[in-house]
């Protein structure tokens, strides 16, 4: 892990609970105390109502495939040329949401629109995890 | 909305080669196209008093340019952050700061090496900071992979196929064969297209623009000022710039956009008609940002030149041909004249109310229609001669 060459988050004061709660093997979402809407990515107001107080929800790591590439072609180079093919997606949340992520745990071929998906928790780096998602288990029987 | 409809008109143009290594410097490419522009319509550099660009950290500031240039006096310089969705924006702002009395004839650029210097297409750099730690730690860095999010959701809507996708790419092509300044003039046909290397699915390498050093301009005055000057005045009937909702927080954040089958053109849509008086029905060649293939059917269907989800078919069997119904990229696009970040697509819009586009001219054109802009926002153009 001490070679890992990918991008890996940097957490600020807006993000920080949610990557404190990805090293728990947790997806939280905050949720605003005023109105109660859930917003993704983290931010430092509701957009809906503006208040800045929100609270962090456990999410149920479970969603559907909104949309989703295969990249093939690794830019960087030097970063990606081992990782290809893979396979990024706009995740559909349960909870309303959207979040981008990697399909995991099946061919690229397999990904397909409204494939239902759950959460795996990949911890890249010292200190850094990163939410990945994996078709549902009622998916694959 | 736009009220300035028929007050301001470009009245001159100006470019570079494009080329892949332009060995100079992005000041020298700027300064070589916005003195094109002034001697093409007719004016000494020191007649010029603004000066306005966009760029990505990729060019040199309007000041720069206006001191190479040796403009004595500058009332109006203005950088523009921004990717393709300023390049129709930048030509409104400066007839705006020239309604506002701000200038009196300004210079529009983009000039940038983006090839042989900062390319934009080969990736952000990889840090992942503000929205971006929720997007490149998974490797989601690049423009085509972000566009191809995009695409993907078209095809679920509507259906839509790579070889709808390919006749974007196609016709392009065939346009650049008759343009001597086009990068890419070899045509190509479906299996060309088909056998072109996957590079981030659904996109293939046909359908990504093409990377480009080089510089254009236009100069922008008053429609009463350009009467006098060298050439025939392409006036701006309307425009409009924006998007809708959750335009996220850079270019290529769209995470909370409300759905990636539609871009910034349908909210801008009824505003630039509205501006310029005149529909898509009356449109005689429409110059649209094609930085992806699939962006063309986006805007095609957004700016109502056809149904929604109808931009797949519509690009089929001719109809975006310079003989087709609705003429599209006369020039090539930025898909195979050169990536100047859609301000190339202004040029050859006014060449072909000119009447000067040479040998791919599209007979009789009066109306013309400009779009800068691929996802949550953009800008776009109505002109005539």
């Amino acid at each position: 892990m001490g070679d890992y060459a990918q991008p890996l988050p940097v957490p600020d004061p807006d993000s920080a609970p949610f990557w404190a709660a990805c090293r728990e093997h947790r997806l939280v979402l905050q949720k605003c105390a005023a109105c109660g809407a859930v917003r993704y990515p983290p931010g430092p107001r509701c957009p809906r109502c503006r208040a800045r107080e929100a609270v962090w929800i456990e999410a149920a790591g479970r969603g559907r495939v909104y949309s989703w590439i295969v990249v093939n072609h690794p830019v960087p180079k030097e970063v990606y040329a081992a990782e290809v093919p893979y396979v990024v997606a706009l995740i559909e949340l349960d909870e309303g949401v959207r979040m981008a992520s990697n399909i995991v745990g099946c061919a690229p071929s397999a990904v397909r629109g409204d494939l239902r998906v759950e959460v795996v928790f990949d911890d890249v780096a010292p200190g850094t995890t990163l939410p990945r998602f994996k078709p549902a288990p009622d998916e694959t029987r | 909305m736009w009220t300035l409809r028929d007050r301001y008109c470009i009245a001159g143009i100006g470019e570079t080669a494009y080329t892949k290594a332009s060995g100079r410097t992005v000041l020298d490419l700027a300064s070589e196209a916005c003195l094109k522009a002034a001697a093409d319509a007719g004016l000494a550099p020191e007649a010029i008093d603004g000066i306005v660009s966009f760029h990505f950290n990729d060019s040199v500031p309007a000041t720069a340019v206006a001191t190479s240039l040796g403009i004595p006096a500058v009332r109006y310089a203005v950088d523009f952050a921004g990717g393709g969705n300023a390049a129709n924006l930048i030509v409104l702002a400066a007839a705006a700061a020239i309604e506002a009395g701000l200038a009196t004839s300004v210079l529009c650029y983009r000039a940038m090496n983006g090839r042989s210097g900062f390319r934009l297409g080969g990736g952000r750099e990889l840090s992942a900071r503000g929205v971006t730690q929720f997007t490149a730690p998974f490797g989601w860095v690049t423009y085509p992979q972000a566009m191809a999010m995009w695409c993907r959701r078209h095809m679920l809507a509507y259906g839509t196929t790579s070889e709808q996708l390919a006749a974007v790419a196609i016709t392009c092509r065939a346009n650049a064969a008759l343009n001597e300044r086009a990068m890419q003039r070899a045509p190509i046909t479906l299996d060309d297209y088909l056998g072109s290397r996957m590079i981030v699915e659904p996109f293939r390498m046909l359908d990504i623009c093409l990377e480009s050093d080089g510089a254009c301009a236009v100069l922008v005055t008053a429609a009463a000022r350009a009467r006098d000057l060298a050439q025939r005045p392409v006036y701006i009937l309307g425009g409009a710039y924006g998007g809708g909702p959750n335009q996220g927080d850079d270019l290529f954040d769209a995470l909370r956009w409300p759905d990636h089958a539609h871009n910034y053109s349908r909210y801008i849509a009824a505003d630039l008609w509205r501006s310029a008086g005149v529909g898509p029905g009356d449109v005689d060649v429409a110059e649209i940002y094609d930085c992806f293939t699939y962006s063309v059917l986006m805007q095609l269907e957004g700016f109502g030149f056809c149904g929604e989800g109808e931009g797949g078919p519509f690009v089929q069997d001719g109809r975006i041909a310079r003989d087709g119904a609705l003429p599209v990229n006369t020039h090539g696009g930025l898909l195979s004249e050169a990536y100047i970040h859609g301000l190339n697509h202004v040029l050859e819009a006014v060449r072909q109310l000119r009447g000067a586009a040479g040998a791919r001219q599209v007979p009789g054109a009066e109306i013309a229609f400009t779009s800068a802009g691929a996802m949550t926002c953009g800008s776009a153009m109505v002109l005539r001669r």
